[in-house]
């Protein structure tokens, strides 16, 4: 029809050139599949080992396994710090609908916080979907058995075994062992994040801190394959797995021996119990650290397993400051306890001998000052010599020969002991302390006038008042010093470091450091004398402590007024008389003859340091030297 | 068509099947012809279906259930392909214009009242949720090719620019969606019919030539992503988990499957999810990861032999519009075939083509059996002149 409306229209030419165009159009084709399969043939044969390749580097995933931390023995290999496994919980992401629902109600039953909530939602968003976020590190028994049963209502939400840093004797080792802390950001941008890439907690104070690095051990790896949004692939579901490369295992984190003796922290902590202070205990001829207290203490457990924001806050505010470490970080005017040591200067300095006596009438005047320098006695220890003025620790003996010693000279013997300089202890945020010299005050104030230096500053230097400072570990290494006559060894807290696989240890070697040079031997023999005569003399200050011991024994008693308090903290009236009672300290050391024990404390507001800090050192000496009663 | 001839022709037809002695068809070709199904092609497709469906089966990361409903897919497509070659080719012609203006109808509708998904405007909801653009498909060379059947072969200038609107209006409705692939798709299949029917070089020569102004004019008409995809296909590594991420893990998967594969559900690309889109339009590279260069070349063999045995189909039909529309349903197959493997392998740009009869989806595999039906149609309706 249409065909004869189109005379034109011839059908063989038409199909001519239709099937000439099919032709045509059949060799594009050809042509078109011809590129496409040499294009397979560059890809699947001729760079095959380099997509084979990529394509593994894809589905390999690398995960860091996080060594096992090293643990924390004491000197006789008691547990100081362990790893126990826990139960933490934990919420993954993407196996949740409703996060904030979810949180609510878990905060609803006491297992998070409310103020947390905001925290976790963030981590929840953060990281990826499949990752677990850590709710709480570790449960109690009770909280697992009430999250148990309630478990169905928290789909994405369960609890996982993992270790947790346990520290058995808490309190008594806190300021000693210190605690780990999870990682903070500060943390991961001071430490090797490759290292710490599966670790969740850190060291963050004591030797838990200062031996971080071989507590810690190396980090390994194993081979995953993850899909391509990271997520783990379950191992033996397919061939895919079969040809991982090899894993590396975590080297364990070496164990750590502390000097410390466990029994003497805890007599130490049972006599500060109730009070604040600190005590050091010190091997003379080594320098190891016996015991190191400070007080009140803290649980270290609440810091590794995780605690509420309310009791962080509790031990943060707490006016008695549990958190700070009195023992290295503290600093006390020395009192009379640096009496011995400016006795040896004053005889090396040739500002006074052996012979020589004052009467102590109870006070002292410097020439054309009315200002009376009031010994601890008024009414004066009568008649003393520099034996009778340690033993009765007379002040007005160490006033009348200051001028003659000089401030400079005393900055210069008790620095020999130490005082004024850092120990170089392996723990970390020591103080200094402070021995004043006419320099430093020249240094230390703006103004010109207060840049003077008084001679009744040098008076009252002289029984350790004033300006000076010293820590009670600076007095436990310079009594120490007082001890071995001169020879001095650097504290130091670690005793060994063993290798948790092969069990090698390596012991930590004492540092000596250089004498305090004395030229007289009888110097020393008369200064040591007159301080075991303060404890078993007919009349030291402190032979109530040490009369009838089955040893013999030294020490040294201080009494150090309380300078000022600072305006920031608050008192009421009855705390406040209470804080301004004169600090009690003692340094002590045993047997007289041979030392094998140094020990200083303090005892704040504790009045008196022969009456209140003397029998506490006693009782670590008697312990240390097998005189203990059984029942501490 | 010539009257005379058809009388002729049934005469013989009926003689011929009535025959069977005479007739070189056996038994079942016989009833074959009588369903109107086409052996050749039937088989082939039935293989490329069931190697599609093992592929799948692994991109779907071994869901019974998403192989099933392929399966069912699968089924009614090829209900649909049996249908639609149960219809005379002269049926499909007379009612050609009509179905190309509803469609353009539909086109209309669906840029006002469509749903909106993955940032397009494509499906209409009239009862059952489809896209129009599909329709279109097969719209575009039926209505070209049933201009040209009672007109001057090799086409006159005006004739073509007719052509040319008819061929612009829904490519344009169709990018406008926006959907590229499928706009460029039909264009390409408009475009086979007049190179089929013979439009001269020169010509051809001189609209290349145009192309060029007129690439660039679409290129200030084109989406941010898509241009970023043609950017992309220049230097894939310069974004590499951005645009280029798609190209970069295809030729991973498909060059580390080497010569003969990983093994079924084995690809690691596939099956930890590197690879993109990997049971849609990226199931080519699947397929090269897991079964290897043998494996890519067996199935790009079977899609070629479909392809010849439609072109010959079409040099078997008896009049312009089978001749033509055969011819283009065959070609514009091959162009899909070579748009997806070209573009997987990383030779064109990713434009949003699937591998037929292989990826998973539905609309676009009824449209593609609806075309074969029409080859079945136009060779079992042959009317057989004496030559």
């Amino acid at each position: 029809m249409s065909a004869l409306l189109s005379p034109i229209k011839d059908i063989h030419s038409e199909r001519r050139l239709f099937i000439a165009r099919v032709v045509l159009s059949i060799v594009v084709s050809l042509l078109l599949m011809g590129t496409v399969v040499a294009r397979l043939v560059q890809l699947q044969v001729v760079d095959h080992e380099l997509f084979a390749e990529k394509s593994q580097g894809n589905r390999v995933r690398i995960e860091p396994v996080p060594p096992i931390r090293g643990l924390v023995f004491d000197r006789k290999g008691r547990v100081i710090a362990q790893n126990i496994p826990a139960y933490q919980l934990e919420l993954i992401p993407e196996q949740v609908s409703d996060i904030d629902d979810t949180l609510n109600r878990l905060a609803a039953i006491n297992l998070i916080e409310f103020e947390e909530i905001e925290r976790f939602k963030e981590l929840s968003r953060s990281g990826p979907r499949f990752k677990p976020v850590t709710l709480k590190f570790r449960l109690s028994d009770e909280e697992i058995a009430n999250f148990a049963i309630q478990r169905p209502r928290f789909p994405g939400v369960d609890f996982r075994p993992r270790l947790v840093r346990h520290y058995p004797s808490g309190t008594s080792v806190a300021h000693a062992v210190g605690y780990v802390g999870a990682l903070s950001t500060n943390d991961l941008q001071r430490l090797d994040s490759a290292a710490y890439a599966g670790t969740s907690h850190t060291g963050k104070t004591g030797v838990e801190s200062s031996y971080e690095s071989d507590l810690h051990g190396d980090a390994g790896y194993r081979h995953l394959v993850a899909n391509a949004r990271g997520r783990r692939v379950p191992s033996g579901t397919s061939e895919l797995l079969d040809t991982l490369p090899d894993d590396l295992t975590p080297a364990p984190g070496e164990n750590v021996y502390l000097s410390i003796d466990l029994d003497l922290q805890m007599i130490a902590t049972k006599a500060l119990e109730g009070r604040r202070g600190a005590l050091v205990a010190i091997d003379p001829w080594t320098g190891e650290i016996l015991a190191l207290v400070s007080a009140p203490s803290f649980d270290p457990n609440l810091f590794a397993a995780g605690m509420s924001t309310q009791q962080y806050r509790e031990l943060r505010d707490n006016p008695d400051r549990p958190l700070f470490n009195r023992a290295v970080r503290g600093t006390y005017p020395p009192g009379s306890t640096i009496k011995p040591m400016l006795a040896l200067a004053a005889l090396e300095t040739g500002a006074t001998n052996l012979t020589r006596k004052t009467l102590c009438r109870g006070y002292f005047q410097l020439p054309g000052d009315d200002h009376r320098y009031r010994d601890w006695k008024p009414e004066g220890h009568g008649p003393v010599d520099l034996h009778d003025a340690i033993a009765q620790s007379c002040d007005v003996y160490f006033y009348e020969i200051s001028r003659d010693v000089g401030i400079d000279a005393m900055h210069d013997y008790l620095d020999r002991f130490g005082l004024g300089t850092k120990t170089g202890i392996d723990l970390d945020s020591e103080s200094s302390g402070l021995v004043p010299s006419k320099e430093w005050k020249r240094s230390a104030f703006r103004d010109r006038d207060d840049q003077r230096w008084y001679h009744g500053e040098t008076v009252i230097a002289s029984i350790g008042q004033g300006y000076m400072l010293a820590s009670p570990l600076q007095l436990a290494s310079a009594a120490a010093a007082l001890a071995t006559r001169g020879q001095r060894y650097r504290p130091h807290i670690v005793a060994a470091i063993e290798n948790a696989l092969t069990n090698e240890s390596r012991i930590i070697a004492p540092e000596r450091l250089p004498d305090v040079e004395i030229s007289n031997e009888f110097y020393w023999s008369t200064v040591v004398g007159a301080m075991h005569d303060v404890m078993q003399g007919p009349r030291g200050t402190a032979r109530a402590v040490g009369t009838g011991a089955p040893y013999e024994m030294a020490g040294k008693s201080g009494t150090a007024q309380v300078v000022s308090i600072a305006q920031d903290e608050e008192y009421d009236d009855a705390e406040l008389e209470e804080r301004q009672r004169d600090h009690a300290l003692f340094i002590s050391f045993a047997p007289y003859d041979n030392p094998r024990i140094a020990v200083a404390l303090i005892v704040e507001n504790g009045e008196s340091g022969s009456g209140v800090a003397a029998p506490i050192a006693r009782s670590i000496m008697d312990a240390y030297l097998g005189f203990g009663d059984d029942a501490s | 068509m010539l009257t005379s001839g058809s009388v002729t022709m049934r005469l013989s037809d009926t003689q011929r099947l009535l025959m069977p002695k005479a007739a070189p068809l056996s038994d079942f070709g016989l009833i074959m012809r009588r369903l109107h199904i086409d052996g050749p092609l039937l088989v082939a497709l039935l293989l490329i279906c069931c190697f599609g469906l093992f592929v799948l089966y692994s991109a779907v990361g071994e869901s019974n259930r998403l192989l099933m409903n392929q399966v069912v897919r699968l089924g009614v497509a090829f209900v649909a392909m049996l249908i639609v070659a149960q219809l005379p080719p002269d049926f499909l012609r007379r009612w050609t214009p009509w179905g190309y203006f509803a469609g353009l109808l539909l086109l209309i509708l669906v840029l006002t009242k469509g749903d909106v998904g993955q940032g397009a405007r494509r499906w209409l909801d009239l009862g059952i949720r489809f896209q129009p653009s599909e329709a279109m498909k097969l719209g575009v060379p039926m209505m070209t090719a049933w201009y040209l059947h009672d007109r001057q072969i090799p086409p006159r200038l005006g004739h073509l620019a007719i052509i040319a609107v008819m061929i612009a209006v829904p490519t344009l409705l169709i990018a406008k969606q926006p959907d590229l692939g499928t706009s460029l798709l039909i264009a390409a299949s408009g475009v086979i019919v007049i190179v089929l029917a013979g439009m001269s070089f020169r010509l051809m020569l001189g609209l290349g030539v145009l192309a060029v102004p007129g690439a660039m004019l679409l290129w200030t008409f084109m989406q941010d992503y898509q241009k970023q995809r043609v950017l992309t296909l220049l230097n894939p590594d310069s974004d590499p988990l951005g645009a280029g991420y798609n190209i970069i893990q295809s030729k991973i998967a498909i060059g580390s499957g080497g010569l003969f594969g990983k093994g079924w559900t084995n690809g690691s690309q596939a099956q930890l999810e590197f690879l993109p889109e990997r049971d849609t339009d990226f199931i080519f590279a699947v397929l090269g990861e897991e079964f290897g260069l043998f494996g890519v070349l067996t199935l790009l063999v079977l899609y070629l032999f479909v392809v010849g045995r439609g072109l010959y189909i079409a040099t078997q039909a008896h009049d312009t519009y089978s001749r033509l529309l055969a011819g283009s349903i065959s070609l514009t197959f091959m162009v899909y075939v070579f748009v997806n493997t070209a573009m997987v392998t990383g030779l064109v740009p990713v434009v949003g083509v699937p591998l037929p009869l292989v990826s998973f989806g539905g609309t676009s595999m009824v449209t593609l059996m609806a075309g074969f039906g029409i080859l079945m149609s136009i060779h079992s309706h042959r009317k057989l002149l004496p030559h």
